[in-house]
């Protein structure tokens, strides 16, 4: 009986940060501004402006995950092989921007891609024409890349460091090229990280509104952008809620498909 | 020379530790040899310098007379059974047996001929969908044996391959390995610190230590006349006195004179000398060598295990027949089982690597 006492506080904070907030998010997305059960919030979606800022969403968090991927995975394999993942303290320089905010960071870049920033400083030292950096999608991949690539590193190099090297050392034995013990052995064993390296890229990068504010100078919208003007410019709380539940769906459609990528990649190999 | 695998003058350090100094080994076809020794001696450096998983320092890896050491391992025709199994978790037992044959491009009904056979030898027949992690540890170790069998090596390397499994199953596991090479006619390299398991299956022993081959030969010739004082002490249970060898046929122990069957040591010379627990005789005080007084007795199943105390020192004795503790006996020991060795010289001769 005490035990489950115990539990009690955590309870109490699910239930007032968790279930009551999305109870209440269902309740305004669900309804409209007297009160009357509508689905007009969900299917506001499919208003061009919505949809366009989803699709851009979907797009620039598909190319940031990828990009972390292809960046930290190499890595994990270096670090693995090198025996310096061991000591940790390359992992530590890759993760150590994580302790500074977030906000800083970004901002950081805005100052660093701006019209008259850092690169475009050095390229006209340089003698070269100036580029426009800032307020492209590619300055929000950049800053999604450079703020969620942690989390990608994380779990990549955590799940490479755990794979028993004498695993590796049989597939050698058994006749096994490097090429065919990445594709057969390294990669098949390593997809529980890279599913939960690529959910908690992806799902922080099709959400955020802040890295397209900041590096898109609000011209760019992306779906979080949307969702972020109808609660505070526009507000209309139950136009964002709504919008917000349709996000929530494909999140979990994102998680659901890849909880289930990870259960087929842990059986079979070949 | 005929000798398929031969190492030359082999040194191998780790971070400034000798671990090899300049070995000599060499492996014959269809060969059981076994690399015995405490753990440190170097024993699994030489198997992963043989497999290609390390490469030496210094010396030669030859195959055929060939040298290998370019080789990796990939290229080599051997293959390894891992000490911790090693066998793929993401892979169902079909598909780890499967892995070499399918990376070397057989066909899919060679295939599955070579998985069919290798589980009937290994007595795990209709296991083909199991998973790994559904086996216990000696179906596990088998199934490591059979993935690495269906390549058909030339020779085996197995690095303590039944050090995780409990006695009983150790037991079954050796006479399983000795019916294996039998059938498979291959040469197998063995590594093991376990000098039971080393003299059940091996037809030639390695005694190893500190990096230096202590002493080679036939599991009896190791056990019955080991060449000095680690081997007799690392191979069984053993009685190691210093000893006075007075002249041929004769040594002093303790101050007592015992026949032997030794010669050619000289005369007054300090030798060690062993005697096994299990060839010293009791009897009653006065018609043996010594006399002393039982100390110790232990029932250890197949035979009791004595201590007498004799001439200042504690005699271990094995025997089917026993004497309650505090009885008087008398030492007596059959001249052919006494062993007299010569006492090292130095630290670094104690070591050495004895030629046959």
């Amino acid at each position: 009986m005490s035990r489950k006492l115990l539990a009690g506080p955590y309870l109490i904070w699910m239930i007032c940060c968790t279930v009551v907030p999305l109870g209440m998010i269902v309740y305004y997305g669900l309804t409209d501004r007297s009160g009357a059960f509508t689905f007009a919030n969900l299917s506001a979606i499919t208003v061009p402006a919505h949809a366009k800022a989803l699709g851009l969403a979907l797009l620039l968090a598909v190319i940031s995950t990828l990009i972390c991927l292809i960046l930290a995975y190499p890595l994990g394999l270096i670090l693995r092989k090198t025996g310096l993942g061991q000591k940790g303290f390359v992992v530590f320089l890759f993760i150590l921007p994580m302790w500074m905010n977030f906000l800083l960071r970004t901002m950081a870049w805005q100052t660093i891609l701006e019209k008259h920033g850092v690169i475009n400083g050095i390229l006209s030292f340089l003698g070269l024409p100036s580029l426009r950096l800032i307020n492209t999608p590619a300055a929000i991949v950049m800053g999604m890349v450079y703020d969620f690539l942690p989390f990608m590193v994380l779990p990549v190099y955590n799940v490479l460091m755990k794979i028993d090297n004498s695993v590796v050392e049989a597939a050698r034995d058994l006749g096994a090229s490097n090429r065919q013990i990445l594709f057969k052995i390294l990669i098949p064993l390593s997809v529980p990280g890279i599913v939960s390296g690529i959910t908690m890229v992806f799902i922080p990068s099709l959400t955020t509104f802040v890295i397209p504010n900041m590096l898109g100078g609000g011209k760019l919208l992306l779906i979080g952008n949307i969702i972020d003007q109808e609660f505070t410019v526009g507000s209309n709380w139950h136009l964002g809620s709504g919008l917000s539940l349709v996000m929530m769906v494909f999140i979990l459609i994102s998680m659901l498909f890849l909880a289930k990528f990870d259960k087929g990649g842990e059986g079979n190999a070949f | 020379m005929g000798s398929l695998i031969d190492l030359v003058k082999i040194s191998k350090s780790f971070d400034g530790a000798k671990v090899l100094d300049e070995l000599d080994l060499s492996v014959q076809e269809n060969e059981f040899i076994t690399l015995l020794g405490p753990s440190g001696c170097g024993k699994t450096t030489t198997l992963r310098i043989i497999g290609g998983f390390e490469k030496p320092d210094e010396g030669q890896v030859l195959f055929e007379g060939k040298d290998i050491a370019a080789v990796p391992p990939n290229k080599r025709h051997l293959n390894t059974v891992f000490q911790k199994y090693a066998l793929f978790p993401h892979m169902n037992i079909e598909e780890n047996i499967a892995f070499g044959l399918k990376i070397s491009g057989k066909s899919k009904n060679y295939i599955r001929d070579k998985i069919r056979y290798a589980l009937k030898l290994v007595n795990l027949d209709g296991y083909e969908k199991r998973s790994v992690a559904s086996l216990s540890g000696g179906q596990q170790q088998r199934i490591a044996i059979a993935r690495a069998i269906v390549n058909e090596p030339r020779v085996l390397l197995l690095d303590e391959p039944l050090g995780a499994l409990d006695l009983k199953l150790r037991q079954d596991m050796q006479y399983e390995l000795i019916r294996l090479k039998n059938e498979l006619g291959i040469t197998f390299i063995y590594v093991t610190h376990d000098q039971e398991e080393a003299l059940t299956m091996s037809d030639k022993v390695v005694v190893m230590n500190q990096g230096y081959i202590q002493q080679m030969g036939t599991p009896e010739e190791i056990y019955n006349e080991p060449e000095n004082a680690f081997v007799a002490d690392f191979i069984g249970d053993s009685n190691i006195l210093n000893g006075i060898m007075l002249q041929d046929r004769l040594v002093e122990i303790l101050g007592y004179q015992f026949a032997c069957v030794d010669e050619g040591f000289g005369r007054n010379k300090p030798v060690d000398v062993v005697i096994r627990p299990e060839d010293i005789v009791l009897k009653q005080p006065g018609e043996g060598t010594l006399d002393g007084v039982v100390s110790h007795l232990i029932f250890k199943g197949v035979h009791y295990e004595m201590e007498v105390q004799a001439g200042g020192f504690e005699w271990l004795i094995q025997s089917t027949g026993c004497y309650p503790v505090g009885t008087p006996v008398s030492i007596s020991v059959d001249p052919f089982n006494i062993q007299i060795m010569n006492k090292p010289a130095s630290e670094d001769e104690e070591a050495i690597g004895v030629d046959e």
